[in-house]
């Protein structure tokens, strides 16, 4: 018996989520004594993930699927668990691994769990919690089938370092033919994916107008934090849509989530809530998002926030 | 060119989430229910296929009676055809399979779906049908474009967007992007009593197995007390950010 840590990678070094998802991994293959295998597609980097306790690294490396294709690396996995009596795959909460993880589940005939929040707190019958409800609420569920699924949401489980040595395989893995063509990709330019931050700076209609987003975009700069907006902001046209963030946008689980001439709507907070510190700048002291966050200022975004980025960037300059 | 809907019903985006039966069940009370919004999104864009290609437009639901209200709004918007299989939703792949199952013999061209629900989130039921029928499958779907046979779609990946194009039958995972909000449609008089008439099937599951059952549910714990800063005094701010919260 086996348990798969899938990680993602970009630029042919694992993500900052992985570690993340081979802890959690890790802490099954403890539970039910199992080997712990992470497996990685175009990956040269391998050292760091050995601080994390796998059994194997199995890599598979092969040009031509270096674009993210879901069916293909579905495959791919699949094939990885056949050959090692796989019952349990973990993934992270990556927009890749989510969009693969439920082709998986049916070519696994596997139960699967996504936006998981907690180790299983039970394994007969196996049951771990996860959010629902866009974040207004959690729940338990339990898997009824032998092979398992489960995608981890990120920054709800504590990565946990302990050093193995991993044998590293090169799997050749049979590539399918692709049916969908990748005709183009439209990179956004230097920014930090929301997904991938550990701060986000939010800001809403509070800002008036697309041409103040500079103190948001300095204040991020400042931070090395990704900017991120609410619906109607991105509906207006003053931010691209993929910067919307709440219960029908992205939904955001950073470490630091600064919400400036946000109101904080049901439906904006919902998307929000799982980050662990929210700061909110409103001029409102009313605004219902000072009840949901852990620090306020009552106080004008236009002078509020171009002097913190000042106090910041002393801070930075100091503690650097 | 036939396209097929999938609708899930949710509670509104306004609604207080409460659980009854021991926090075991959903407390619908004094709760409406909507058509999730990405899947509206996806409609609204099927409607455009509808008046530009003559599309024929039929929505489908895994649920029980009380969502035909909703599929009945899916239909005034301007969907033919509303199919119900008639089922309580337990797990994604019991919605997928049935779902599955009702497209086999039919000859859709361009299946619709919501990138995720927003009561389960689960971003499951497009993924998994996909793979039973074996069709192509894009999901975080911002831009979708249909030629003749030949699909070219966006999607929002992270850090960016592709584009991708391939053959129908394509199955989506749609989201705002397909069309923009200011597209959605409230639906008039008009369309409302042409939905009475319109055929709304209810057809029995041919499956029931699920593989995940959800047992409790949890409301998360209360929040602590806010602390405010002044804003002529942001050193504050920074002090508790760096030695208290420990996050910058
Ligand atoms: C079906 C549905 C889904 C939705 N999904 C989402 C979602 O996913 N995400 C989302 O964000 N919203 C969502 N909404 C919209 C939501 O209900 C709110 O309308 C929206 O979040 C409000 O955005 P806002 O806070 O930017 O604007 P407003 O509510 O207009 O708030 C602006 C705030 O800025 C403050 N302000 C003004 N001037 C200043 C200043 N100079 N300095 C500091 N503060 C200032 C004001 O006090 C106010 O609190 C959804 C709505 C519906 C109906």
């Amino acid at each position: 018996m086996s348990i798969i840590a899938y990680i993602e990678s970009s630029n042919r070094e694992p993500k900052k989520s992985a570690y993340e998802v081979i802890s959690y991994a890790k802490n099954i293959s403890e539970q039910l004594s199992a080997e712990l295998i992470v497996v990685a597609i175009n990956v040269d980097k391998t050292n760091e993930i050995s601080n994390y306790g796998p059994d194997k690294i199995i890599v598979v490396n092969n040009q031509s699927i270096k674009n993210f294709n879901p069916k293909i690396y579905a495959e791919v996995i699949y094939q990885i668990c056949i050959k090692n009596s796989t019952n349990h795959v973990i993934l992270g909460g990556g927009a890749d691994s989510k969009f693969l993880a439920p082709i998986l589940s049916i070519k696994l005939d596997a139960g699967y769990v996504s936006n998981v929040v907690g180790a299983p707190s039970n394994y007969e019958p196996f049951t771990v919690k996860r959010t629902s409800f866009s974040n207004k609420s959690f729940c338990d569920v339990s898997i009824s089938s032998k092979n398992k699924i489960i995608s981890i949401s990120s920054n709800s489980f504590e990565k946990k370092k302990i050093r193995s040595n991993p044998e590293i395989i090169e799997f050749d893995a049979e590539i399918p033919d692709s049916k969908i063509t990748q005709a183009s990709v439209d990179l956004s330019k230097g920014n930090i994916s929301i997904a991938d931050a550990d701060i986000v700076v939010s800001a809403g209609r509070g800002m008036k107008g697309p041409e103040n987003w500079h103190l948001i975009e300095n204040l991020a700069s400042t931070l090395n934090a990704a900017t991120a907006c609410s619906k109607p902001v991105s509906d207006l046209g003053w931010r691209p849509h993929s910067e919307h963030v709440g219960q029908t946008g992205k939904p955001v689980a950073t470490n630091l989530y600064i919400a400036i001439g946000i109101s904080g709507a049901i439906q904006h907070l919902a998307g929000v809530s799982s980050s662990k510190v929210k700061v909110v700048i409103n001029n409102d002291p009313e605004a219902p998002f000072f009840k949901a966050a852990d620090y306020g200022i009552v106080g004008d975004a236009f002078e509020v926030v171009p002097k913190l980025n000042e106090k910041l960037k002393a801070f930075k300059a100091e503690n650097n | 060119m036939k396209i097929l809907v999938c609708i899930s019903c949710v509670p509104d985006t306004t609604s207080k989430i409460n659980f009854t039966n021991n926090d075991t069940d959903f407390d619908t009370n004094g709760v409406q229910f909507v058509i999730n919004p990405n899947d509206e999104f996806g409609l609204t864009r099927a409607m455009w296929f509808k008046e530009k290609n003559n599309a024929s437009i039929d929505v489908i639901n895994v649920g029980e009676q009380s969502n035909e209200t909703v599929l009945r709004k899916a239909l005034a918007i301007g969907a033919d055809r509303a199919i119900r299989i008639d089922s309580k939703a337990i797990d994604s792949y019991q919605v997928a399979k049935n779902i599955s199952n009702f497209i086999k013999e039919k000859s859709y061209d361009l299946i619709i779906a919501g990138r995720e629900s927003i009561d389960y989130n689960g971003s499951m039921v497009p993924g998994m049908i996909s793979e039973i029928l074996n069709i192509n499958f894009i999901t975080n779907c911002v831009s979708l474009e249909i030629n003749g046979s030949n699909a070219t779609a966006k999607r929002e990946m992270e850090g960016g967007i592709e584009t991708l194009t391939c053959e129908l039958p394509l199955i989506i995972g749609g989201q705002k992007g397909l069309v923009e909000e200011s597209d959605l449609k409230i639906p008039n008089m008009r369309g409302i009593m042409q939905a009475r008439q319109k055929p709304l099937d209810v057809i029995a599951p041919d499956q029931s197995e699920f593989k995940t059952k959800t047992h409790k549910f949890f409301k998360p714990e209360d929040k602590k007390e806010i602390k405010m800063v002044d804003p002529d005094n942001l050193d504050k701010l920074i002090d508790l950010l760096h030695n208290e919260a420990k996050v910058i």
